[in-house]
């Protein structure tokens, strides 16, 4: 007996209904909301009874004079968090290739791992205690060399690479995983062929190494450039304050202060709603590289 | 990868050891160092004697923050949510990832849900209109306002109907044969073949539950419905708040300080991580993760 497709099929959707209704719910719901972009919105009035005044929101923030510097912040913030975040995970994980003592590779890998499972709070606890220009431990082991104590997350010059020198603390050694599998996948034979033809282990990892995982680090950089909007608000919110606001404010840490501090929510609404937007866009498109030159497929 | 014997080659072995070491070393520093001081009297931590190991040695900052019914009653808010959300989020993406995994000639309206779903990775509706959903749910300071907009996290879908369509595919379909339907299967197959996967996302959830922190400061309007991790992001990072109260209480307790005892919360706030961090350890390791993420 044949049991028709559409029977068949209908086990599938009730899997697929109580996390489709999460999703419309607490994900969808969400975007009908950004109609508020485009509201003079109160919260008494609701949604549907707030007054419609087109792009006004967009005009007046971008009207602000902060807003401009918010969005520099954003971008040099991510850009380099991007590059540095490419870099140091696969000088580290080409390191680890060179390491033939297992139980040694296993430890360093446990200790550099660790940061990446711990929350921004824990981890910017630890670092407003080791930074502290009074009493932290870098400053105090500087100030033993002879070197004036620095204020690192009270300058507003110096805490961007904070930011940034943080974040590769927290993700250099995660970051290796893509890279050391990439590594497995090399041929031995090659290795042995360029031994017996007198290349150094330098000439090696330059030759085959790096070649060898090429695909993947730009395969990792094109997925990166959907970012670069994306400075980490979870870091700076747990680091930053009003003195360093020049230079370490970023969308998503304006967007919290216009919305649930000031209660300005169509224009906090409106500065999420550009964030999403361009993210959208260089997402779409940093896919859409990877699949046409690295075949890659999320699902 | 060969290694040769010659001098040079020593010297950069070491050299690449020595590197290593060094990096994992100053990695670990900061940690010690705020666990040296939690370990250390208040005098000695005040004066910024401690580096990395403990300067007079007591357990009073801890005895101190496990006593606060503050934090007790935020850690038992934070087991609450991490047993009902992880449930919640492994049900869900195992309903989600078995259809998901079909092909397309199985089941014609694979791709119409993958894109509702992954879309929701890819755009969102911005804080201000999550929260006043929240808000008009009337969700505000209850447990569900946590758990229940992450309940399908599709990031983990993704990777489970990945590792399901690397199951063969013979398995179901001799299933079938015998007349198993698609909920037998999943259940009587796929689930228990999966299990290691099913693993590695769970102790995933657990730890994102754990260390989530700015839902429960936004959506709880009252600090005695904060999660621990809220509960501390305003004790130890909120520099300004919450201070005082600990000041008052310190004129009690002479061998504390304000130092000694946020590096105590902070331990002990990152206590279940590291518990957990050696099966973590483990799965990831095996591949289960990478294998998926890099496909």
């Amino acid at each position: 007996m044949r049991i028709p497709q559409r029977v068949r099929e209908l086990p599938l959707h009730l899997m697929l209904l109580p996390g489709l209704l999460f999703v419309l719910v607490f994900s969808y719901g969400p975007m009908v909301g950004i109609a508020m972009a485009f509201q003079k919105f109160s919260v008494t009035k609701g949604l549907f009874g707030s007054d419609w005044i087109g792009m006004d929101n967009f005009r007046y923030v971008f009207s602000l004079p902060n807003t401009a510097g918010v969005i520099r912040n954003t971008i040099l913030i991510a850009v380099m968090k991007m590059v540095a975040g490419l870099i140091a995970p696969i000088a580290m994980s080409l390191l680890l290739n060179e390491v033939r003592l297992r139980s040694f590779k296993r430890i360093v890998q446990t200790v550099v791992y660790l940061p990446h499972f711990l929350s921004w709070v824990i981890l910017s606890g630890i670092l407003l205690d080791v930074l502290s220009p009074t009493s932290g431990l870098l400053n105090d082991a500087l100030a033993s060399v002879g070197i004036p104590r620095v204020n690192f997350l009270g300058n507003e010059r110096w805490f961007p690479f904070v930011l940034v020198g943080t974040d590769v603390w927290k993700e250099f050694g995660f970051g290796t995983i893509v890279y050391l599998a990439a590594l497995t996948g090399i041929n031995p034979a090659l290795y042995e062929a360029a031994v017996m033809d007198g290349a150094s282990r330098w000439q090696q990892t330059l030759r085959i190494t790096l070649p060898g995982i090429l695909p993947v680090v730009v395969l990792m950089s094109t997925l990166s450039l959907g970012n670069i909007l994306n400075a980490g608000f979870d870091q700076v919110f747990n680091l930053y304050g009003p003195v360093v606001y020049s230079t370490g404010d970023i969308l998503d840490t304006y967007v919290y202060r216009l919305g649930l501090v000031d209660f300005q929510f169509g224009v906090a609404t409106a500065v999420g709603l550009f964030k999403s937007a361009v993210s959208l866009l260089l997402i779409a498109s940093s896919y859409g590289l990877a699949y046409r030159f690295a075949n890659y497929r999320i699902f | 990868m060969v290694v040769s014997r010659t001098g040079s080659g020593r010297i950069a072995s070491f050299l690449i050891y020595a590197a290593l070491a060094l990096i994992a070393i100053v990695c670990l520093l900061p940690l010690l160092n705020v666990l040296a001081v939690s370990l250390s009297g208040s005098q000695y931590a005040t004066a910024g004697e401690v580096k990395l190991w403990p300067i007079g040695f007591t357990l009073s900052p801890y005895r101190f923050v496990i006593e606060k019914p503050e934090f007790l009653r935020s850690m038992g808010i934070s087991l609450e949510r991490v047993a009902l959300g992880g449930l919640l989020n492994l049900a869900l993406t195992v309903l989600t990832a078995y259809p998901l995994a079909k092909e397309r000639g199985q089941f014609r309206y694979r791709s119409v849900y993958v894109w509702v779903f992954v879309f929701t990775m890819l755009f969102s509706g911005g804080l201000i209109p999550s929260y006043i959903l929240i808000k008009e749910l009337h969700m505000l300071d209850s447990i569900w306002a946590l758990i229940l907009p992450g309940a399908l996290p599709v990031f983990n879908v993704i990777l489970l109907l990945n590792f399901f369509r690397s199951l063969p595919k013979e398995l179901s379909e001799a299933a079938h044969m015998d007349g198993a339907g698609h909920w037998k299967i999943l259940w009587k197959l796929y689930v228990p073949l999966s299990a290691p996967a099913l693993a590695t996302i769970s102790l995933f959830t657990i730890v994102g539950h754990w260390n989530a922190w700015f839902d429960g400061l936004i959506y709880m309007n009252s600090p005695q419905h904060y999660p621990l991790s809220s509960y501390l992001q305003t004790v130890i990072v909120n520099r300004d708040l919450n201070s005082l109260n600990l000041s008052q209480d310190m004129q009690v307790l002479r061998d504390l300080s304000d130092r000694t005892v946020k590096a105590a919360q902070i331990f002990l706030g990152a206590l279940p991580i590291l518990a957990v961090y050696p099966f973590l350890q483990r799965f990831f390791m095996t591949g289960i993760v990478m294998g998926s993420v890099k496909e």
